[in-house]
């Protein structure tokens, strides 16, 4: 599959990046998909819940919080993807993927990144050096999960 | 008493591609019950080995996550809507704490 968006798509994921840095950003992608490709219509920027570490906490508990935060972690509330989700039903589009940064990482997922992953979906990683957005990448889990594979991204100059 | 239950993008491959699937259920428990019954791919992405159902997934009573309610035991009513919200997370590789 490829994951086709436009230059403005991907210019406002790596702003996400910049200023959220040196925290780990997190939102939506929303589109249409067939058989073949994903197209995406919107980016949707969402808090990392990390912020909250209590609630974030209850919902999907880390194994070593002292290391383990909103730099270097991100989850995104259910409750807002879930809204969302039906916001974007409403106008016939759907959740096609995801981003989030790597603040001073390479963008290329981790084994934190594969073990919470979902089939299908488009993951987009922007590494972020120094407050810079750099490589914008994206991946789709293999169907057995045991990683993932590179997805052509296609920018379209509109 | 039917309640419809949306399934999200991912898992719509295991569904035929159906965006909700209807199902008859008095609760929670009952209604993934029978969504799995008739969808059996379905039932290794929400339940784990021991049949519990997975910490990466959430589910919703309209906007209620059922964790707050009465979990799986929470009742369903007619036209109640279920929803299957998967967990989004992710990060970084840790940096090694070396000595
Ligand atoms: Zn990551």
């Amino acid at each position: 599959m490829m994951l086709k968006l436009d230059q403005s798509h991907l210019d406002q994921i790596r702003q996400h990046g910049a200023r959220d840095y040196p925290s780990e950003c997190c939102g939506i992608l929303l589109g249409r998909a067939d058989a073949k490709d994903k197209e995406v219509r919107e980016v949707v920027p969402l808090k990392n819940l990390r912020h909250d570490s209590a609630r974030a906490q209850a919902l999907l508990p880390l194994d070593d919080p002292g290391r383990e935060t909103e730099r270097n972690r991100f989850l995104i509330d259910p409750m807002e993807q879930l809204r969302v989700e039906k916001d974007a039903r409403a106008r016939s589009l759907d959740v096609v993927g995801y981003y989030h940064s790597h603040p001073d990482h390479p963008a290329r997922p981790s084994n934190y990144d594969r073990e919470h992953a979902w089939p299908w979906y488009s993951y987009v990683i922007v590494s972020v050096q120094k407050g810079e957005p750099k490589d914008l990448t994206s991946w789709v889990l293999t169907d057995g999960r045991e990683r993932f594979d590179p997805e052509q991204v296609d920018a379209l100059n509109l | 008493m039917p309640v419809r239950v949306i399934i999200p993008t991912p898992l719509r491959q295991y569904t035929g591609r159906k965006e909700f699937v209807e199902v008859e259920a008095k609760n929670v428990a009952e209604a993934l019950a029978n969504l799995t019954a008739q969808y059996g791919d379905l039932r290794r992405h929400l339940y784990t080995d021991d049949g519990k159902l997975r910490s990466f997934v959430n589910i919703y009573l309209g906007e209620e996550d059922i964790r707050y309610l009465q979990k799986d035991q929470t009742p369903l009513h007619d036209q109640d809507e279920l929803s299957i919200v998967p967990s989004i997370a992710g990060g970084t590789k840790l940096r090694c704490i070396c000595r």
